[in-house]
């Protein structure tokens, strides 16, 4: 079994499993951290945006970098389409991949990069949620990256790339940007997303037969799941995005994670120092604070997952504080489907919210509060419906949470000098700081409230302690520092006492176990027929001298087995062997079933011949010589030959004298 | 155990109260817990006292199944859970567990409250039962304990209606409940893998029906029913609330709209907006149409149906009611049926199966008059008519389920014994397979050959494997491993011979025997060996024969042909292991030197 890591960010994981043959990809996540490099696309045309005024670095005379950088608020930015950064796709043939399994919408945003183009002809596997809201995300993302002009890479600004060196810093430090790709275009979006197959949860998956994949619960968000792959023998568990708190999803399934051979972990929280419930409280507060000033509050969400919660809870704390008039409204490209298929995902909600829709209600406050008109969404800020009934003060979500594209970056732009008005941050993908750097100065309050759900490394390192693997597989991130680094700060990590491999971008680790056997079915009677021959298996104290009785019954006992093998859909059944033409005939029974063992002692065979009424043996040397049947046995210390002629009865009489000399199941 | 035991208690050659009894492996498992709709006494459930004559039944089942809310399947459930008193599990799907209580409280409230029946279960009843359900999810594999094993699959037939797979050990069975092939306007149609069970339990409603086209019968039901509204007539349709009232009143929805038509169309007030209501939580569970478009229009929010109200019935002009319950065994479509039956404009249209005892099934049979308790005598002058829209499989479906899922052996429930018999004898004479139609109360005992698991040493088979593939591809030639099987603490393992040596340090002995034969033949020895090859795999079929030069091997069996003149030393060498074949094939080589 080998790892492949193919992404340096892990909470965008992508890895590949090599395993029973099989090239099996976990997730295939988009690390976006590369568009803070670039200048905002605005939504609609912004003047200070569009009049910044070039970069050049000193001593630099290149025509080609021209126009390609611009300065803004003390920084130098890329002034082109937003370039993400996808996995690696030098370590691993992407058309060899055999199935790519995906854990929830937050970590898929690269599978256009995986399937299209490549020569992919594997399957997609992901639970109806994850397809519909990773759906949403990268439709969303698509609209407003490619429909900017973003797909293809004519008119890219590359020379950049070729100078780092002397560019400053943080573009300086950008990570291999000549690996950073644009966006896909939304037909290779639709392309990807009809390749994914619909499973639900504990829906056992066989993949090629040679292994079963099973997704469950992992509590993060609608629909999110960790992977079990099982096969007779083997057990994988891939922990991406999990969550022991209580929020809207079903809660994590541990059960299923137990005693795996390997577990491999991902996805766990990036902002570990800061509470998810106390942020929320935080959000609610800033945001009271800023309506009742008058002020209009901004948070640059995803188009679904945690907006869920803010929505509900936003509403019930504006409720409380006399604020209900206050308008929320959401806008993005999908929020209406995001919206409404919130709502019909029933059976991929906590059980409280599940007991709602028995009744039949929503099990999301959403309808209610958009049918009472205090919830608005929109596909653009410029709807002209939208437009009209838009009300300040009010709370708006929309994206995107990098501040680099989407309604959020024309409402930055439209706010920023105003002090009463607030951002609050919610997302943990991006730095608040970075996320804000080409908006600067900026006179509107910025807040940050990260609420990041998913396991922190002591709810991880507790977890891996109760799921018991043989051993962990971890990105590098998550791993304790090397210990000859200890001049660095001390970063939060995992501990364990599981046998650990660390896997870093680009790298390969054996890991797991060895296959040796496959798992196979055989007829209850042919077992039972085998089993009733069966012997103990002899020691090599035994070997040398047949003195069963003596030794203690061993708990190993062997039986030999001739059976026909049938594989059909990769299921491997031993049935009972072809018969012979002249069924019935069988001459030998028991003697034909026996293997012998150790060496065959002339002196008691000849006398064991004797028993069988043949008295003729004359031996010469290892050769034992019978002329009147016109027979040679040639006995070695391993092997014992007999050349006869084709008489049966006097073969038979050499097989029982040779069974009654040499130790045999 | 390799037995398969069945029981119907409900359901055996009959329709309407299914309820079905399976023992495998030493599980026992109740398939769906239905209601006759036909009966007012106690042979409206299920004969309880066959699983335990008196005591607690719950150390007797080890789970209960319900295929979908339909009442002949689940209507006897809270009178098993909390009047009998089983506690076990009971598993159903989820829209089935919202929607069950429903249509259970309806008919609690006829029995009890029109009926005035007192020993029935409660409100609080079905509530208490409705809780003890674990709800599940489309293919989710449910562990029900150790060794039994549960999963749901799709059946189309009404919103979250199921099929069951059921396994033990090595031994699976297929429950459908009532399921149908072909997608209608709100539902998609049943699918199953080729998950091959070693028994389905299928239902068999329209067991000899190939229906016409499900075009055909939207229009002639679209006709009849314009036809009777232009003369003045009033349509009744008894319906459930759930189920093919939804796609009846999509399919009336659009033909009005198209047809710019005026006349009322009702349903009964109070069901629709809830039914509606679960089909938009559980859109999911609809068909792909539905399902695409419900962000921008809802397909249940109905233009030109409205809620109905009791007064009406009176009301003068033509109208389309549908109205609960669908059998005209109570309620108000029969209180409406009352009212227009005497009249020869109005018009019935029964748009599913009724079952005996119930009006519907009277007047479907013809009847003129009908009698009611109170010896009231309606007349029934009003057009009686009856489309099968509910959606069952018909024989093609049937017969398409079996090919889809590949059962060693097939169950007929759910339908009655003429029709099934002649679909048993289809189905035995199509696929080859045993097919049983047992009565209530008769056991059926399907005898599986049971499997137990073994590990195969990956060395034994990479080697079949290469010697497999060295031959010419021949799917009729059979594949044969010789190897050592291992059984410790109860776990088998088969593994090459020297494996075992090399494992417990020994070393192994090998005899083998060789013998000569001549052979008088012309030609070169590889010639002969040529021949010999081809009268081996004549008379040895299946197994695998390879020929080198003038080797021949069969196994451990060699044959080697030696000289280049007239006569020919044929050797023939086996291992001790491989005594059967070896000295077969010696006899045939001496038989044929005879021959010669
Ligand atoms: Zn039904």
């Amino acid at each position: 079994m080998k790892l492949y890591c193919l992404s340096s960010d892990a909470s965008k994981p992508c890895f590949v499993l090599s395993f029973r043959e099989l090239l099996i990809m976990l997730d295939c996540g988009l690390s976006a951290h590369s568009v803070l490099n670039f200048l905002p696309l605005p939504p609609v045309p912004s003047t200070r945006l569009a009049s910044l005024p070039n970069y050049t670095p000193p001593h630099v005379n290149d025509p080609l970098l021209e126009g390609e950088l611009k300065e803004c608020c003390g920084r130098v930015f890329v002034d082109s389409i937003p370039e993400f950064c996808p996995p690696l796709d030098k370590v691993v043939d992407f058309s060899q991949l055999d199935v790519i399994l995906i854990s929830n919408y937050t970590c898929m945003m690269a599978l256009p990069f995986i399937t299209e183009d490549t020569g992919f002809k594997g399957q997609v596997y992901a639970t109806e949620p994850t397809l519909q809201i990773g759906r949403f995300y990268l439709e969303e993302l698509a609209e407003w990256v490619s429909g900017a002009g973003g797909s293809g890479n004519a008119g890219a600004a590359k020379r950049w790339k070729e100078m780092l060196h002397v560019l400053p810093s943080p573009l300086a430090l950008a990570a291999r940007p000549r690996s950073w790709r644009r966006l896909f275009s939304p037909a290779s979006v639709a392309r990807a997303l009809s390749r994914v197959r619909v499973v639900g949860y504990d829906e056992r998956v066989d993949i090629y037969g040679a292994l079963d994949a099973t997704a469950v619960s992992s509590g993060f968000c609608l629909g999110s799941a960790n992977w079990v792959l099982r096969s007779a023998r083997e057990k994988v568990a891939y922990v991406s995005g999990s969550s022991t708190l209580t929020t809207h999803p079903r809660p994590i399934n541990q059960a299923a994670l137990r005693g795996a051979d390997l577990l491999i972990l991902a996805a766990l929280t990036q902002t570990p120092a800061h509470n998810p419930d106390h942020m929320l409280g935080d959000l609610c507060v800033h945001a009271t604070v800023t309506l009742r000033g008058g002020g209009c509050v901004l948070c640059p969400v995803y188009p679904s997952g945690v907006l869920y919660d803010l929505l509900e809870c936003l509403s019930a704390h504006l409720d409380g504080a006399g604020l209900q008039h206050v308008p929320m409204y959401v806008v993005s490209p999908v929020a209406d489907s995001s919206l409404a298929y919130s709502n019909i995902l029933a059976e991929w909600v906590s059980v409280g919210k599940q007991a709602k829709v028995y009744l039949p209600e929503e099990p999301f406050p959403h309808a209610a509060l958009a049918r009472a008109g205090r919830l608005r969404h929109a596909k653009h800020l410029h709807d002209d419906a939208f437009s009209a009934e838009f009300r300040q003060p009010c709370v708006v979500f929309c994206g995107h949470p990098s501040l680099r594209f989407g309604a959020a970056v024309h409402l930055v732009e439209l706010w920023a000098n105003n002090p009463a008005h607030a951002i609050i941050f919610t997302e943990p993908d991006f730095p608040h700081t970075e996320a804000l750097a080409p908006f600067q100065p900026l006179s509107m309050k910025a807040f940050h409230c990260p609420i990041d759900t998913s396991l922190n490394y002591s709810q991880a390192s507790k977890l891996v302690r109760e799921l018991r693997p043989k051993e962990l597989a971890l990105p590098d991130q998550y791993a304790p520092p090397p210990a000859h680094h200890q001049h660095t700060a001390p970063r939060a990590h995992i501990t364990t006492e599981v046998p650990t491999v660390v896997v870093r971008r680009g790298a390969a680790r054996t890991c797991g176990v060895r296959r040796r056997s496959a798992r196979a079915h055989l007829p209850a009677s042919l077992a039972a027929a085998a089993a009733a021959r069966a012997a103990p298996a002899p020691t090599p104290a035994t070997t040398a001298r047949p003195s069963p009785a003596a030794t203690p019954a061993p708990a190993l006992r062997l039986a030999p087995l001739t059976a026909s093998l049938a594989l059909r859909d990769n299921r491997l059944d031993l049935l009972p062997p072809p018969p012979l033409p002249a069924a019935g005939t069988s001459t030998a029974d028991a003697e034909t079933a026996r293997v012998h063992w150790g060496a065959l002692d002339v002196e008691s065979f000849v006398l064991a011949l004797a028993r069988e009424g043949i008295t003729e043996a004359r031996v010469e040397g290892d050769i034992v010589h019978l002329p009147r049947h016109d027979t040679l046995v040639q006995i070695e210390r391993h092997a014992t030959h007999v050349f006869c002629e084709g008489r049966a009865d006097v073969r038979q009489a050499l097989r029982r004298a040779l069974a009654a000399c040499l130790p045999h199941v | 155990m390799p037995d398969i035991k069945i029981t119907p208690l409900g359901a055996g050659q009959d329709v309407g109260r299914s309820c079905i009894l399976l023992s495998m492996g030493g599980k026992n498992i109740m398939l769906d817990c239905g209601m006759h709709m036909g009966y007012n006494d106690e042979r409206r459930f299920p004969d309880f006292t066959y699983i335990v004559p008196e005591g607690p039944i719950t150390s007797q089942i080890d789970c209960v199944i319900i295929s979908h809310f339909h009442l002949d399947h689940c209507g006897a459930l809270p009178y098993m859970s909390e009047m009998i008193g089983y506690t076990g599990p009971i598993y159903m799907t989820h829209p089935t567990k919202a929607i069950a209580p429903i249509l259970l409280e309806d008919m609690r409230k006829v029995v009890v409250e029109r009926k005035g029946e007192s020993n029935f279960f409660t409100s609080q009843m079905i509530k208490d039962c409705i809780k003890k359900v674990t709800a599940v999810t489309l293919h989710q594999s449910v562990m029900v304990d150790n060794e039994l094993e549960i999963k749901a699959y799709y059946a189309g037939h009404v919103l979250g209606a199921a099929m069951f797979w059921i396994r033990v050990g090595s031994q699976s069975v297929v429950y459908t409940g009532d399921y149908n092939m072909t997608p209608d306007r709100h539902l998609g149609a049943a699918w199953i893998d080729k998950c091959r069970p070693d028994l389905l339990i299928t239902e068999s409603t329209y067991a000899t029906t190939i229906r016409d086209s499900k075009r055909c019968r939207e229009r002639d039901f679209l006709k009849k029913v314009h036809e009777c509204v232009e003369k003045g007539g009033k349509v009744l349709i008894p319906v459930f609330a759930l189920g093919r009232a939804q796609e009846l009143c999509i399919l009336l929805e659009t033909y009005w709209e198209r047809m710019n038509l005026k006349y009322p169309v009702y349903f009964a007030l109070g069901l629709t907006e809830k039914a509606n209501n679960y089909y938009k939580m559980f859109i999911t569970w609809t068909n792909q149409k539905i399902r695409k478009t419900f962000v921008q229009r809802n397909m249940f929010d109905f233009k030109h149906i409205k809620p109905f109200d009791k007064t009406y019935i009176e009301n003068p002009g033509a109208m389309v009611v549908f109205a609960t319950p669908g059998m005209l065994h109570a309620g108000l479509s029969l209180n409406i049926f009352k009212k227009w039956a005497p009249y020869e404009q109005n018009m019935v249209i029964m748009p599913g199966f009724c079952v005996q005892g119930t009006v519907g099934h009277k007047i479907l049979n013809g009847a003129k008059k009908v009698e009611f308790e109170n010896r009231q005598v309606v007349e029934v002058k009003m057009a009686v008519e009856y489309m099968s829209f509910s959606a069952h499989a018909d024989a093609k479906g049937i017969m398409q389920l079996i090919q889809y899922c590949e059962p060693k052996n097939v169950l007929l429930v759910h339908g009655e014994a003429q029709k099934m018999e002649f679909l048993k004898d289809k189905i035995e004479k199509e696929f080859k397979i045993n097919c049983y139609m047992p009565a209530n109360g008769e056991t059926t005992i399907i005898n599986t050959p049971t499997k137990v698991p073994v590990d195969v040493s990956l060395r034994l088979l990479k080697a079949e494997a290469v010697r497999y593939n060295a031959l010419p591809p021949d799917p009729k030639r059979r594949r044969v491993v010789n190897g050592m099987l291992c059984v410790k603490d109860n776990r088998l393992s088969l593994l090459d011979i020297d494996e075992v040596c090399d494992e417990i340090g020994i070393n192994r002995h090998v005899i083998r025997f060789t013998s000569t034969v001549r052979f008088d033949d012309t030609g070169s020895a590889v010639k002969t060996a040529e021949k010999l090859k081809a009268l081996l795999a004549e008379k040895l079929e299946g197994w695998t024969i390879t020929i080198s030069e003038a080797n021949i091997s069969v196994e451990s069996v060699l044959i080697k042909v030696e000289g280049e003149d007239n006569t020919k030393s044929i050797y023939v060498s086996w291992t001790n292991q491989d005594e059967d074949l070896g000295s077969y094939i010696l006899g045939l080589l001496q038989s044929v030197v005879q021959g010669s």
